[in-house]
């Protein structure tokens, strides 16, 4: 029977409808391509958020498949926010899609992103912002794994003794990303070495990591080092607020 | 949105295209795929589940498995595919699977929400159509046993050919035949007053 005799059958045809736009944003992610301080870098983003990032150079759509397993589209435009938060190196105002990380690795991804530009935390400070204070090598690991490197800037969670230690775009481009925010990692190895992991100005009784910009401020006749927050504490010094150096060891 | 041409029951030229696209490059291959296909799909979701959320869900569960099954296809394999049919077929294994998970559940009928969610983003107009001509009707394929829903939707509103339905669904032709008459039949009696 045709359906232009059969009502039916045309009121069934007349069922048919075009899928909802935005849909596909539900199954593809998209990509597009940024500068940054270490070379073009490719991102690709999820209606959630940005989901990975990776240096030109390696197959990007390949490694995407592998990880992701879903169809990576170029994006008509970048997401959101990226190029000024590449530009600034803050990333605060940049959506992510973490789904993929399980609640430990999404914790400490999240952690590094409140280390500001310009500044490094060890690996211990981050596994206690979690609530693990026993998982720095672990951290280590996640952040070495770090789905979205410079974005989220694991290059600012660094070894309590000032080297650098992993990261997904290798130690050159760590140490390249820090030089870019004017971090002297070399001037953290040296105070690790001498046994200083913190400083504190006599002015205002205040011990932080070295390279806290309150840190930063204080003249060489007012600097205090010290190994331990106890330390500094019994000296009579309270912890800074910013860089919170009381979060890296016990007590 | 017609795939087949009515007279002739042919192939479109775009599922060929699809297979050309997806044997060059997996991803803009699925590209062309989703939007050869996205109504189809989205309409069999749709009138089978009869929710638009549900829909939605079914529709990119379906082409989120289908990507994933190419990326383990070897060049001849997509090169031999036919398109619209396997698509289809995972569509229907999609529905089937979500079927069985709801089975599994507890019954919330006193709260079940309406039969179908309108469409936020649809005009007041569009809504005054699909409240005539659609509602009532897609409401009443809920009342078909699966395998007639099914074969009915397939045939009568995506306009699939028999003898890819039967591919589709794993079933001779004459079964399909005798599911769609069934179907139309209880439909047929539930419209007639």
């Amino acid at each position: 029977m045709d359906s232009t005799h059969d009502p039916l059958l045309a009121r069934l045809a007349g069922l048919a409808t075009d899928a909802p736009d935005g849909l596909l944003g539900r199954i593809a992610a998209r990509w597009t391509r940024a500068p940054s301080p270490v070379g073009e870098l490719l991102v690709a983003f999820t209606d959630e958020g940005i989901v990975y990032a990776r240096l030109e150079g390696e197959d990007f759509a390949a490694s995407f498949r592998e990880r992701f397993a879903r169809p990576l589209l170029p994006a008509p435009r970048p997401p959101a926010g990226l190029l000024p938060a590449l530009r600034s190196g803050r990333s605060s105002g940049l959506r992510f899609d973490l789904r993929d990380a399980d609640d430990f690795q999404r914790d400490v991804l999240r952690a590094a992103l409140t280390v500001p530009r310009g500044q490094v935390r060890p690996y211990s400070w981050i596994a206690r912002l979690v609530g693990r204070p026993e998982a720095a090598r672990e951290v280590a690991s996640t952040l070495e794994r770090n789905p979205v490197p410079v974005l989220i800037p694991c290059h600012r969670v660094v070894r309590a003794d000032g080297a650098a230690g992993g990261h997904a775009f290798g130690r050159a481009a760590k140490e390249a990303l820090l030089r870019a925010e004017n971090v002297d990692l070399g001037e953290v190895r040296s105070l690790a070495e001498a046994g200083v992991l913190y400083l504190g100005s006599d002015t205002t009784g205040i011990v932080c990591f070295p390279t806290c910009h309150n840190a930063r401020r204080i003249t060489s006749a007012h600097r205090h080092g010290f190994h331990s927050v106890a330390q500094a504490e019994r000296a009579g010094y309270r912890t800074c607020l910013h860089c919170r150096p009381g979060l890296a060891e016990a007590g | 949105m017609r795939d087949v041409d009515r007279e002739t029951g042919t192939l479109p030229e775009c599922a060929d295209l699809v297979v050309k696209a997806l044997v060059e490059d997996l991803d803009e291959g699925f590209a062309a795929l989703f939007a050869a296909y996205r109504g189809l799909v989205f309409s069999t979701a749709l009138r089978l589940c009869g929710r638009w959320a549900d829909a939605e869900d079914l529709t990119a569960e379906a082409f989120l498995r289908a990507y994933r099954a190419l990326c383990g296809y070897d060049r001849e394999r997509v090169a031999r595919l036919r398109s619209r049919a396997w698509l289809m077929t995972i569509v229907m294994n999609v529905w089937r699977n979500s079927l069985r998970t709801e089975a599994r559940r507890p019954p919330t009928t006193l709260l079940e929400e309406p039969v179908e969610t309108p469409d936020p983003h649809e005009g007041v107009e569009e809504a005054a159509v699909r409240r005539e001509t659609g509602d009532e009707l897609a409401g009443l394929l809920g009342l078909l046993p699966e395998d007639q829903r099914a074969a009915v939707v397939l045939r009568h509103v995506v306009d699939l050919p028999v003898g890819e339905i039967a591919v589709v669904l794993g079933l001779p032709q004459g079964t399909v035949k005798s599911h769609i008459s069934r179907g139309l039949q209880r439909l047929r009696a539930l419209t007639t007053p």
